[in-house]
């Protein structure tokens, strides 16, 4: 079946004043209809970056895809023109994110926020919009809609402005919701509350999502199959299961082994991965992990290893076989 | 709401209590109006006594701002020096619309000649305001939606200059060029002094010419200031996450920027604009005297030169109390825009 | 399934080692991305030259010199200003009126710095009462319109303080009294930026382990917080500069500024609007002089703020 949305080689840079940094760098994945991808990674890894372009909300200046191609529904997004992509923002692509502070406008009513997208693309009239916004309100929990419906954003909560915000991005029963890292800024009982809900939607309008997030845990509730961003590329692709259980690539290992434990002694020490992400500006040759990596060889440190399937379906790039802990 | 409204009404009387004893502390301790007085023959002492007490001059200093605000109608003074108090006060002071009689314009009261001449600076000030907004707003706006342009790097950097010059550089620049140059040239010039031509008469057409060379001069500094305001506000709401997710819900730029940016971005220029409305009263000093225009700012110098204190007390006092009404308004009318302070 | 030992990493690294530049280091460079800044440093530089330098080539007593006969003279190789309406020298004038005036540029910052940190600092800090107080006066200064109040001030004091001599040279006591006034009447704007600073900074954490070793309230104040909020303090500093050029050639113009025989630029341009036709060399040159002198300063003004606050690293190519 083909799938919903293919993203093939897309590189992304910014020019800044310290110079060019190499914000995405080849990132290739395709997400099936109906099913939920997990980005994840670092803060910087370049995830929020590569679904912005997507949706081609990065800012020309100073931000430029330089290659690649987005294909959704037989088109390449990238080469739509501007007016074209109105009518798939909110659409058929939404995209929540991550701070419902200040992602919501301040000065108008959340029910304006949520009929807004509904006028502009089905051209409704307000009154039908009213109602559909009523009913959207009360599908994300909030309840006496019709009193909130006036309300104004610093009037909520921040998991009830997030349900707002999904309310918002679902209301016009797009095919793919982009969320980017929704609960990051919840706290965690919230944080459950909110992916409850989305499963929930998405159960009932047979979207395909993709949640980035550097939560692992988070991802591991909601994720069919997941990618592990670093640097701006790629370095592990697999379902979901494969990763926990199969895991391929060094990065994704550290991440795991990183996660705090109920189960372990108390008095061992938190591992963490030692260094700091590597500059996006000057990369050297090579693997961009390798300075943190305990599995690096010689080839690590020539030659990026491109990222390559295995018979099963998982994709990890890297030299080095984690299990035997020699080169492939 | 209203208990924000009238808590800033309670705010504003003290203000003003403050600002009033400031300003007369000040110009109390100001040169000797008895001075003025005399002309050219020199004055009696009995003449100079009889002066004092007619002026309150003789009365400490707490007493003196009493009169100023309250009248001294309301009591007796002594007028003929015997220390017996049995002359009824004529003043009634400020808060009845009293600011007392001018010292260089004999027998005027200090109201009056404020009185005459604000008419004038309000037909200057109001046409400059509104052509100023105007220019301000769009060259701001345009500016900031083409960020990175060329059109925004000239206009950028010549506000920049333009807000950098004094006015009296390009009120005497624009006079040289239109008025004097332009009618060396043999080109039809623009008139450079008062208000209108005495030989016309005080017509619609004679007063509008008259206006153009002030209203330039003050607009250039003024829209190069405002427009850089405007344009680094929208600058700053434009790149608000809000405006990203109105983005990504699908609007169009328009959109986006009718729906979404100017609501926001009008706040804070609102505020601004509230706040500056009232200075325009005071600002205008140089500009009015350097193209002779009859208005309050002109009033202010010509007699703060001849000590003239009624006058120019009256004066400071009015802008002060515009400034504060203005600053009122613009606070509610800021609260009434932005409903983040509105249901708190 | 081997595990990666962090602790000890293999031998084939490349480290990528960044050098790290001081904060000084680091404002200069983002600073002279500026060009229109960097401008302005040189022309500003060339202006306090042409005001220093100038000595060399002229005296104060000739700038004073008058002679009537020579009055009101265009351009010309003995008077390559022209003359003035008593017949004095413009050049020379405009070479010690600029000492002037950048003189009280840069003590009316100094004394807008002084008491509008003060005032804003101690508000900010103290709260409560004291914060209520001080921004009560400072509300009523702010209301109370600059140019006006500039103007009575200036009229008033103006003559109260005899002339002084300093470096050789002997000043109307309106000087001192301008620069004092003209900050006295402009330190309102930083005193509520500071104030805010310190609001917000005070409930910091440095502040709160500061406290907790003892440390004064002086040396909490000067040494820990507002080192934190030097950037708005400089950037005010330097556009305060401009502005108090601007307001002595305000009040100076109208008369009731520095008073002769002490030349400003400003007060050159005294009365200069009724020679606009037949002299306009009066006022073009100190005129321009104000306007190279504050739009250097500006852009200078401008960049520093850029520089000092990293809010946009990014430009467009």
């Amino acid at each position: 079946m083909d799938p919903l949305l293919e993203v093939r080689n897309l590189k992304v840079q910014f020019n800044t004043l310290e110079g060019v940094v190499h914000a995405v760098n080849g990132v290739s994945f395709q997400l099936e209809k109906g099913k939920t991808m997990g980005i994840v990674g670092e803060s910087g890894c370049g995830k929020s970056v590569t679904m912005l372009s997507v949706m081609r909300l990065i800012k020309e200046p100073p931000g430029r895809v330089t290659e690649g191609e987005v294909l959704f529904q037989e088109k390449d997004l990238l080469k739509l023109p501007k007016s074209s992509m109105h009518e798939i923002r909110g659409a058929k692509i939404a995209m929540i994110f991550q701070d419902p502070m200040t992602s919501l406008n301040p000065v108008l009513t959340i029910g304006h926020q949520i009929s807004e997208a509904l006028v502009v693309h089905s051209g409704i009239g307000k009154e039908e919009a009213y109602k559909k916004t009523l009913e959207l309100l009360e599908m994300v929990g909030i309840p006496q809609a019709n009193e909130r419906y006036k309300d104004y954003p610093h009037q909520f909560s921040g998991g009830m402005r997030q349900r707002v915000m999904i309310a918002m991005g679902l209301s016009c029963k797009p095919d793919i919701l982009i969320a980017d890292e929704p609960t990051t800024a919840l706290d965690v009982t919230i944080q459950a509350q909110i992916v409850e809900l989305t499963k929930k939607l998405q159960a009932q309008f047979g979207m395909a999502v993709i949640w980035i997030t550097h939560d692992l845990g988070v991802a591991a509730e909601i994720a069919d199959r997941m990618i592990v961003m670093y640097a701006g590329y790629v370095v592990e692709e697999a379902d979901i299961f494969q990763i926990y259980e199969n895991t391929r690539h060094p990065y994704t290992l550290s991440l795991l082994k990183s996660l705090p434990r109920v189960d372990r002694k108390k008095h061992n020490r938190l591992a963490n991965i030692q260094g700091s992400p590597p500059d996006c500006i000057q990369m050297p040759p090579g693997c961009p992990f390798l300075p943190r990596c305990g599995f690096g060889v010689e080839q690590c440190a020539e030659d990026n290893p491109d990222l390559t399937t295995e018979p099963d379906g998982h994709k990890v790039a890297c030299w080095v076989d984690v299990t035997t802990g020699r080169f492939r | 709401m209203g208990r924000y409204i009238i808590r800033r009404l309670l705010q504003a009387i003290p203000l003003l209590l403050i600002i009033s004893i400031v300003i007369f502390l000040l110009l109390q301790s100001s040169g000797d109006p008895l001075a003025t007085m005399g002309g050219r023959r020199t004055v009696r002492p009995e003449d100079r006594a009889r002066l004092a007490r007619q002026l309150g001059l003789d009365k400490p200093v707490y007493k003196q701002y009493i009169y100023w605000l309250a009248g001294n109608d309301w009591l007796k003074i002594d007028f003929d020096g015997d220390g017996i108090p049995e002359t009824t006060g004529t003043r009634k002071g400020v808060l009845r619309g009293d600011f007392g009689t001018s010292l260089v314009s004999r027998g005027k009261s200090a109201l009056s000649l404020i009185g005459e001449r604000l008419p004038n600076t309000l037909i200057l000030m109001i046409p400059a305001e509104i052509i100023m907004l105007i220019f301000a707003l769009s060259i701001g706006i345009y500016s900031a939606l083409r960020q990175y342009t060329w059109v925004d790097q000239v206009v950028t950097t010549g506000s920049f200059i333009g807000y950098s010059m004094p006015i009296f550089f390009i009120a005497l620049a624009s006079m040289y060029l239109f008025a004097v140059n332009f009618r060396k040239w043999g080109l039809p010039y623009l008139p450079t002094v008062g208000m209108f031509d005495p030989k016309v008469g005080k017509t619609f057409g004679q007063v509008v010419l008259h206006m153009v060379l002030p209203i330039f001069s003050m607009s250039v500094v003024s829209v190069s200031a405002y427009s850089r305001y405007v344009r680094s506000q929208m600058l700053e709401v434009n790149n608000q996450d809000y405006i990203r997710t109105a983005h990504a819900k699908g609007l169009t730029d328009r959109q986006v920027l009718i729906g979404h940016a100017l609501k926001n971005a009008a706040i804070p220029i609102v505020t601004l604009v509230g706040i500056e409305i009232p200075f325009l009263l005071g600002g205008a000093v140089v500009t009015e005297t350097i193209f002779g225009w009859p208005g309050m700012g002109r009033l202010f110098i010509d007699h703060l030169t001849r000590s003239d204190t009624p006058v120019v007390m009256g004066i400071l006092m009015l802008i002060s109390v515009a400034v504060v009404v203005c600053q009122l308004i613009t606070d509610i009318v800021y609260a009434w825009l932005d409903p983040r302070i509105r249901y708190s | 399934m081997a595990i990666p030992n962090p602790e000890n990493p293999p031998a084939a690294i490349a480290r990528i080692e960044k050098t790290q530049l001081t904060f000084i280091q680091l404002v200069w460079l983002r600073f002279k991305r500026h060009k229109m800044a960097v401008a302005g440093i040189i022309s500003l530089i060339l202006l306090v030259l042409f005001a220093i330098l100038g000595t060399a080539f002229t005296t104060e007593a000739y700038s004073n010199i008058t002679d009537t006969s020579i009055r009101l003279m265009p351009p010309s190789h003995e008077h390559p200003f022209g003359t003035d309406t008593v017949g004095r020298d413009i050049l020379s004038r405009t070479i010690y009126g600029g000492q002037i005036s950048l003189m009280i540029g840069l003590i009316a910052m100094a004394v807008e710095v002084v008491v509008g940190v003060l005032i804003g600092a101690i508000a900010g800090y103290y709260g409560g009462i004291i914060d209520s107080l001080l921004m009560r006066f400072t509300e009523a200064m702010f209301n109370i319109p600059q140019i006006p109040l500039l103007l009575v001030l200036g009229k008033l004091l103006a003559d109260k303080v005899p002339p002084l001599n300093l470096f050789g040279r002997e000043f109307s006591g309106s000087v001192i009294v301008i620069m004092v006034v003209i900050g006295l009447t402009s330190w309102m704007g930083l005193a509520r930026i500071v104030r805010a600073n310190f609001l917000s900074l005070k409930e910091r954490e440095f502040v709160t382990a500061a406290h907790c070793i003892g440390t004064r309230n002086g040396p909490i104040i000067f040494g820990h917080i507002l080192p934190n909020t030097m950037a708005p303090i400089i950037v005010s500093a330097t556009l305060g500069v401009a502005n108090a050029i601007i307001s002595e050639a305000y009040v100076s113009f109208l008369g009731v500024g520095v008073r002769p025989p002490t030349a400003t630029w400003g007060n050159m341009l005294n009365g200069a609007y009724q020679y606009i036709e037949s002299a306009p060399w009066l006022w073009i040159f100190p005129g321009i002089l104000i306007v190279l002198t504050v739009l250097s300063i500006n852009f200078i003004g401008d960049g520093l703020r850029d520089a000092l606050d990293p809010h946009s690293l990014v430009e467009s190519k």
